[in-house]
């Protein structure tokens, strides 16, 4: 392959990809996404390319693995076109009609959706519930994009938001544009993304760094792994633009090691990208040099905290530094580093491409574009969903999510994770919105939305949560090991009938002080899950803490 | 360097860049409690019981003082009744692991600390990691680190390094709010290199403790 | 696993004191533990304290200090597979393994994990034997699956 020199090559180089595709042309698009992987979605991939050999049909009909289509319960997911025809739960054996089916421009009847209860059929990806509800603008494309092709991306206009940044604007506006846009970062804490780039912008060394946070420890929260793994040139198209912005030559992604099919699509685009020359040296003529490197995390959550996560990229062990110094002004090796999320990063591209204006059009007065959400837990339909910011909780888990299962009640939706707040099912009007989610003690967090039923246990949760984030505490700062410790301890305890009237009182101590003590993010917020259920669901603590001391 | 004034519990208190709302309020003479820090070492930040108020912009925030650079017109309290109960569940805490620790003592005294509210896991050592820095940044041996994460973390000593260099030194046990820097270096000799430890006379003279969970120590 | 293998990861890492953790990541993966000779070793070429590598390798779930089974055994205990029994899952796990969540059978066989969340949450509870997925896992069908292994 050859560099590209200029704005004019890639756009050559695109118009001859798209010469040769035929948007007519049947296709297939197998999902890889984790859920459908765990499902033996690779036998069915497997079944499609035999039997597309053994038919030598592979002139007329397009066939490709993706990422993740999002609707993860019903898979193994398979997308047929023209005209987004979703088959579910798609086996080896039914591949030969899914093929002769899709060459003939048909539908094959049943593979498609039915309403579970109205036995309705669905055959069009908009007419499918879980679907038609969603305003799919980062994940829409990953069903057309084999992830490992950058070409696929190309035919989709990747890379042409990178072109309009490099080669039509300067630094200072697309810096303006991200502002204007208040595109707010999508890791949790929903702080204005370009107020975070300016501050790197205009600290005074020169040597600057922009990351990738793609390591999403967070509990039952799976959609930027979806995003990355997916579509990975999405989010590195959002970095260069980013480190331009900014004045950075060097940016890093910081991941998961345990999931190598992520990173295998990421060095894949690492080396395309640098192969055509949208990364390297004097990127497209522009004089603008960029270089990505892949790190990974070694296995515990508090590596994704910033300070943390940067200790790691330098080769440190993650303890978090006290930010009052942040980042943004002394990160990596003591320089200037800008860290966003996944989402964030993958929203960059869309706000230079259509527009701040475009992207203020959608979502709530203060949170604006659309968010990615992980839908699961007692739901019917889980999976990686995205809509407007501002959408109700109840169109997420009753329109999209299509309820509780089994015939059983919703008691609580939990967001945000370990690190989140459970809000009783009477809430579920609220919308998904950064600032009136955290108003109501449940912050939207990185986006994991989990549906309880009414069988879930509310103090049972607490202890769970603060059994897995005990784990995952650095161990550097006494609030947090030790506070976490013992609410743990009184949680445990009180699960087991050995409850005392005095432990609310501990607790609501201990939680205070961990989050008002605690060196890092982790454990500021290690205890707001058992807050929001002492502030909604203080009765079923009571009770259980009465029925204990009465049967000892 | 330049001079500046903040206010610390209402007193006008002058203080050059770079310093510290810790340093500066020692400078004033007004007392701020902390376990990890040392004049020796750089500020670690982990024991938290040196957090006080701040206010900026009209906002109140709760911050370690020994890391918290000191600015013009800041505004500090080092008490208050957030800023106690800090301080005072960080007592209980800790004295879930060193009940007789002197110093833990004395501060639950101040504080109305009590020393039974948590269960206790008598591990002795609060983990302020003065040896480890100490050894690392002042000694530059390593000879005692960190090991494992959240509450699983303890201090270590490397038998290899810790049979060739701690005894000729000691300075550590001297430091230790517990004394359990002290058992922790006998015990890994008692089971890694009994009778291997190179014997010198000390650099510095051992200071004897006199407690260790509220059993008198004494080094030979 | 050859000593000259870890050898030669060493000697990509001499001299580069950030590296520690690539370097100790690729030994973890080749070797499937860290030897504590090795650990002097990485040390002593990256120009790290001991004690930093030995934080470290203790630190992170991912590095071993004790050699692993042939086989790892992961039940996820995410917040989803917890929703939907993950405990009993892993209680039938322990009982048909023998092993508490990091330890190795004698015969070193299996290693036991819990695993933190990887995403699948949508066909939770799953059980991961060395990477390959075992979604919608019930406690009765987890010793069919392991079964299959030798």
């Amino acid at each position: 392959m050859t560099r590209l020199q200029s704005a004019a090559e890639l756009e050559d180089y695109r118009a001859k990809l798209l010469s040769v595709r035929d948007p007519a042309k049947p296709c297939i698009a197998v999902c890889a996404g984790a859920a459908c992987d765990g499902l033996d979605s690779a036998a069915v991939a497997s079944a499609f390319a035999a039997e597309i050999k053994k038919q030598a049909v592979e002139a007329k009909l397009d066939f490709r693995v993706t990422g993740c289509h999002g609707y993860c319960n019903k898979g193994p997911n398979v997308i047929a076109g023209p005209g987004d025809i979703c088959y579910f739960e798609v086996k080896p054996e039914d591949v030969p009609d899914v093929i002769a089916c899709t060459l003939k421009g048909e539908v094959l009847d049943r593979l498609v959706y039915r309403d579970p209860v109205s036995g309705e059929k669905a055959v069009h990806m908009n007419d499918v519930p879980f679907y038609k509800h969603q305003m799919r603008i980062l994940i829409g494309d990953i069903p057309r994009i084999d992830p490992k092709r950058i070409d696929d991306y190309l035919a989709v206009g990747g890379y042409a938001s990178l072109t309009k940044a490099l080669l039509k604007m300067s630094p200072e506006q697309v810096l303006a544009e991200v502002k204007k846009a208040n595109l707010r970062g999508r890791g949790g804490g929903g702080f204005p993304a370009g107020l975070k780039w300016e501050t790197t912008r205009n600290a005074p060394e020169k040597t600057k760094y922009v990351i990738v946070n793609g390591h999403e420890g967070e509990s039952a929260a799976f959609m930027d792994r979806a995003m990355l793994t997916g579509n990975p040139h999405k989010v590195l198209e959002g970095l260069i633009i980013g480190g331009y912005a900014i004045g950075a030559q060097q940016g890093y992604i910081y991941t998961r090691h345990d999931s190598p099919q992520m990173a295998e699509h990421i060095q894949a685009a690492l080396v395309q990208a640098k192969d055509l020359g949208l990364l390297g040296k004097n990127i497209l003529g522009s004089g603008f040099d960029f270089e990505v490197e892949l790190h990974f995390d070694v296995g515990i959550f508090v590596s994704g905290e910033s300070s943390a996560l940067m200790r790691s990229i330098e080769g440190h062990t993650p303890e978090p530094r006290p930010k009052y110094i942040r980042t943004s002004v002394s990160g990596i090796w003591d320089k200037p580093s800008n860290l966003n999320n996944v989402e964030t990063w993958a929203n960059v591209p869309e706000i230079i491409g259509r527009g701040a204006d475009w992207f203020t059009s959608i979502g709530s007065e203060k949170s604006k574009g659309t968010k990615l959400v992980s839908l699961s837990g007692n739901v019917v339909n889980s999976g990686v969903v995205e809509v407007p910011m501002g959408t109700p909780l109840r169109t997420i888990v009753f329109d999209i999510g299509g309820g509780v299962p089994d015939g059983k009640a919703p008691k609580a939706v939990h967001l945000g994770g370990a690190m989140g707040g459970s809000l009783p099912i009477s809430m579920i009007d609220a919308p998904l919105d950064f600032d009136e989610m955290s108003k109501l003690g449940a912050p939207i967090g990185a986006g994991g939305l989990l549906v309880m039923d009414e069988d879930t246990d509310m103090v049972e949760i607490a202890r769970y949560l603060l059994d897995f984030l005990v784990e995952e505490s650095c161990g550097k700062c006494v609030p947090c090991r030790e506070g976490m410790w013992q609410m743990l301890k009184i949680l445990t305890n009180i699960t087991q009938g050995k409850g005392r009237k005095f432990d609310l009182d501990r607790l609501a101590d201990l939680a205070e002080v961990t989050s008002l003590g605690s060196l890092c993010a982790l454990g500021k917020t290690s205890s707001d899950p058992l807050k929001s259920m002492l502030r909604y669901f203080k009765d079923e603590y009571e009770a259980r803490i009465t029925a204990g001391s009465q049967a000892q | 360097m330049t001079d500046m004034v903040l206010q610390i519990d209402g007193k006008d208190v002058t203080a050059s860049t770079g310093m510290t709302v810790l340093q500066a309020a020692q400078q004033a003479g007004i007392n701020i409690p902390t376990l990890c820090h040392h004049a020796q070492l750089e500020d670690y930040g982990g024991c938290r019981l040196c957090m006080v108020e701040v206010e900026t912009r009209g906002r109140t925030n709760y911050v370690v003082s020994c890391l918290y650079p000191a600015e013009k017109g800041l505004v500090v309290r080092t008490r208050s009744e957030k800023v106690d109960k800090i301080r005072r569940v960080i007592i209980e805490e800790l004295m879930a692991h060193a009940p007789d620790a002197p110093e833990l003592v004395k501060l639950a005294q101040e504080y109305g600390a009590d020393r039974n509210r948590f269960e206790k896991e008598a591990s002795f050592c609060v983990l302020c990691g003065l040896c480890v820095r100490y050894c690392a940044e002042v000694k530059q041996k390593h000879a005692v680190g960190f090991i494992e994460n959240g509450p699983m973390r303890e201090i270590s000593f490397i038998p290899e390094l810790a049979a060739k260099e701690c005894w000729n030194c000691q300075e550590c046990f001297a430091i230790c709010p517990t004394s359990y820097a002290q058992a922790a270096y006998l015990l890994t000799e008692a089971l890694a290199f009994p009778g291997q430890r190179k014997k010198q006379a000390p650099a510095v003279k051992p200071q004897p403790h006199t407690t260790f969970g509220g059993i008198p120590v004494i080094v030979a | 696993m050859s000593e000259n293998k870890i050898d030669s990861i060493i000697e990509k890492y001499r001299g580069k004191p950030g590296a520690l953790i690539h370097a100790l990541t690729e030994i973890q993966h080749a070797n499937h533990w860290l030897p504590r000779e090795v650990l002097h070793k990485v040390a002593d070429a990256l120009e790290v304290p001991f004690s930093q590598a030995m934080q470290i390798a203790s630190f992170y779930k991912t590095f071993s200090l004790t050699p692993k089974g042939r086989h790892e055994v992961h039940v996820c205990t995410g917040m989803t597979c917890h929703l939907r029994g993950a405990a009993k899952l892993m209680e039938k796990v322990q009982e048909l393994t023998g092993l508490q969540p990091g330890e190795t059978d004698a015969a070193a066989k299996f290693t036991l994990e819990a695993g933190s969340c990887l995403g699948s949450c949508s066909i939770g509870p799953e059980l991961i034997v060395d990477g390959k997925h075992y979604g919608r896992m019930s406690p009765e069908k987890a010793e069919d699956v392991l079964n299959r292994y030798e």
